[in-house]
């Protein structure tokens, strides 16, 4: 039984790393997400669980040190914002390529550079399509509600160790700093047995070292690693996709968008049906690997797709391709801070495809 | 057949042995270049570990340049770090095994050049790890370019006409640096270019390992040494230029001792 209490976002994802069992926190504060470590660092979490709290010199000293704790094959985690999480990015690479879990929130805010810090959604591409160098993919849970902030702690720490792999929370400066109740699960034991196999736990006698590294110069060597790596990502495709359809059985038109944006375009829908427009909404839930199945699906009996973004537009890359041209796209999106209301995304609707 | 009875059969007996290579260092030819430093250093530590008895409880991160393949040869738990950033991969692993002994394996372009921030501020939290940093004054495994520690007029690749300190910058004596926080409680510079060096490093690495048990901060090792193929020397000259050119600038000796500077060598030339 868990217990219901009204926080902001970014508490509740400090909440729910404590009570899922984290074992270590490294982190740097930026707006909009100081919250998450000003929240653990006032709840004690090393006398609460023995959970390691720490505060780096940088977000590049942060992500190291979860890769090091990662290392260890306990559960670790780190939270930033967008110019911090660029900073992560070679990190987030190393942790790829040795194949760690962990978990890193991103709290975005407009950009680029050090741009606002107002919400934004303009790091859908680095978080989606890899960011650091290298091939490498995570999977990428987009929170719209402050229970999902709690909720996709403990769904993020079991999809990275499942894949050994970093799982990315993406979420924007509204999800983060609204405040909404927020039923919260029941403490769990800190991650003390877990498969030791592959970890830095010290070389015993009965196995042989265990090196975590990214390194192989051998190219025939390391290109088998990197083969075996996107098998791994082929297999998140297949098996995690998730994503929520609202009204879209007998929906004319969808709207795709996710996050803050979803919960825009949620309101947008019932105002389009109020007019007499049958209009429905696809939130994805995981951008990477994206609910490409059942946009290609729905695309031949549609008479349009609006996506909503806080971007220039970037899902809508992944939207044409899911419906490889078998309905119009539209964007509607707001950038550097900015937000759109729901009669603006009506309005975006019935002008991009000329409802009458 | 060797007649076991053989002179030759008699030397290489196991009882009659007086020196073997420790099983903590494994059996793959070391890569580096012949009258390098870098193999001496890594026996050292590892009969260190092997001598303590901790192999199973030592984690060891190296991280990128001449360093980095050191998990090739060092047999313990080990994983390689982002250029500089080992101190912070450490931590992440110290924190995570409080009870383990966890060490850096740097050289001088990634342990005082592009992970300064992460040197500074791993000492200055006084992370309970020892750190092992082989300055050679050039980066070796890029080709000879630059260091942050090559020397006043000393040519590089990227300084063909010498280092020119208006220009590039003096070199940065960054164990001086680090023996300055509080966060360290044994700093010293040792050299492993003769068998008296060669104990006084392994004596001090010891130390290192057991200061971990006390729990009191960072020990700190320099390891000053040559780089043959970067300085473009024979072993044994570039050992004497060594002795020569570098120890002025970067002399052998204790800097603090249990947490206390150690005067004579502290100050600052």
């Amino acid at each position: 039984m868990g217990d219901k209490k009204l926080m902001k976002g970014n508490e509740a994802f400090a909440e729910a790393a404590i009570r899922s069992g984290c074992d270590a926190y490294f982190g740097y504060p930026i707006t909009p997400q100081s919250e998450v470590m000003e929240y653990l660092a006032v709840q004690q979490p090393e006398k609460r669980t023995g959970m390691v709290l720490l505060q780096a010199e940088s977000e590049v000293a942060a992500i190291n040190m979860v890769y090091g704790a990662a290392g260890t094959g306990k559960r670790v985690m780190t939270s930033s914002s967008s110019p911090g999480i660029s900073l992560k990015q070679e990190g987030v690479s190393y942790l790829c390529g040795s194949q760690l879990p962990c978990l890193i929130l991103n709290v975005m805010r407009g950009g680029p550079g050090l741009g606002t810090i107002q919400p934004s959604q303009a790091d859908y591409f680095q978080a989606t399509k890899g960011g650091g160098h290298g091939d490498y993919r995570m999977i990428v849970l987009a929170p719209a509600s402050v229970q999902e902030m709690a909720d996709f702690v403990k769904l993020g720490f079991e999809l990275a160790f499942k894949y050994r792999n970093p799982v990315t929370m993406l979420s924007d400066g509204i999800i983060g700093q609204m405040m909404e109740k927020v039923e919260m699960f029941p403490q769990q034991a800190r991650f003390t047995e877990f498969d030791q196999s592959w970890a830095t736990t010290g070389k015993t006698a009965d196995r042989e070292r265990n090196i975590i590294t990214s390194l192989d110069l051998d190219p025939a060597r390391h290109e088998r690693h990197n083969i075996m790596l996107q098998a791994k990502y082929q297999k998140m495709r297949e098996n995690e996709v998730r994503y929520e359809a609202i009204q879209c059985d007998d929906a004319d038109y969808i709207m795709v968008a996710y996050g803050s944006c979803a919960r825009i375009c949620q309101k947008s829908m019932n105002l389009l049906r109020a007019k007499g427009i049958k209009a429905g909404l696809i939130r994805p839930i995981t951008l990477f690997p994206f609910p490409s199945e059942i946009l290609a699906e729905k695309a031949p009996r549609l008479n349009g797709i609006l996506t909503v973004e806080l971007s220039a537009g970037q899902m809508i890359e992944d939207v044409r391709l899911a419906v490889d041209g078998k309905v119009k796209v539209a964007l509607h999106n707001r950038m550097g801070g900015m937000v759109p209301s729901p009669e603006d995304v009506v309005d975006a609707m019935i002008k991009s495809f000329s409802i009458k | 057949m060797e007649d076991k009875n053989s002179l030759y059969a008699q030397i290489v007996s196991p009882e009659n042995l007086v020196y073997r290579k420790t099983p903590l260092m494994t059996e793959k030819p070391l890569s580096f270049c012949p009258g390098c430093g870098h193999g001496v250093a890594h026996r050292v530590i590892m009969e260190v570990i092997e001598e303590m008895g901790i192999q199973a409880e030592t984690i060891g991160v190296a991280p990128v340049g001449c360093s980095v393949l050191a998990y090739e040869f060092m047999n313990i738990d080990m994983q390689q770090a982002s250029h500089g950033r080992a101190p912070a991969v450490a931590t992440g692993i110290k924190r995570c095994w409080p009870e383990k002994f966890v060490f850096t394996y740097q050289g001088d372009g990634d342990l005082a050049a592009i992970g300064t921030a992460e040197t500074i501020h791993a000492c200055n939290r006084g992370e309970n790890i020892a750190i092992f940093f082989v300055n050679n004054g050039i980066y070796g495994m890029t080709g000879g370019q630059m260091a942050p520690t090559t020397l006043p007029g000393m040519r590089s690749s990227t300084t063909p006409y010498g280092r020119d300190v208006a220009l590039m910058g003096n070199p940065l004596k960054i164990t001086e640096l680090v023996a300055m926080l509080p966060g360290t409680y044994m700093v010293a510079r040792h050299s492993v270019h003769t068998p008296l060096a060669v104990r006084k490093f392994k004596k001090a690495a010891r130390q290192a390992f057991e200061n971990q048990k006390l729990n009191k901060g960072v020990s700190f090792i320099e390891v000053v040494s040559n780089c043959n193929s970067g300085w473009k020397m024979t072993p044994n000259d570039a050992n004497k230029w060594m002795e020569q050119n570098m120890f002025p600038f970067f002399p052998p000796g204790d800097i603090k001792i249990n947490g206390e500077m150690v005067t004579k060598t502290a100050k600052a030339e």
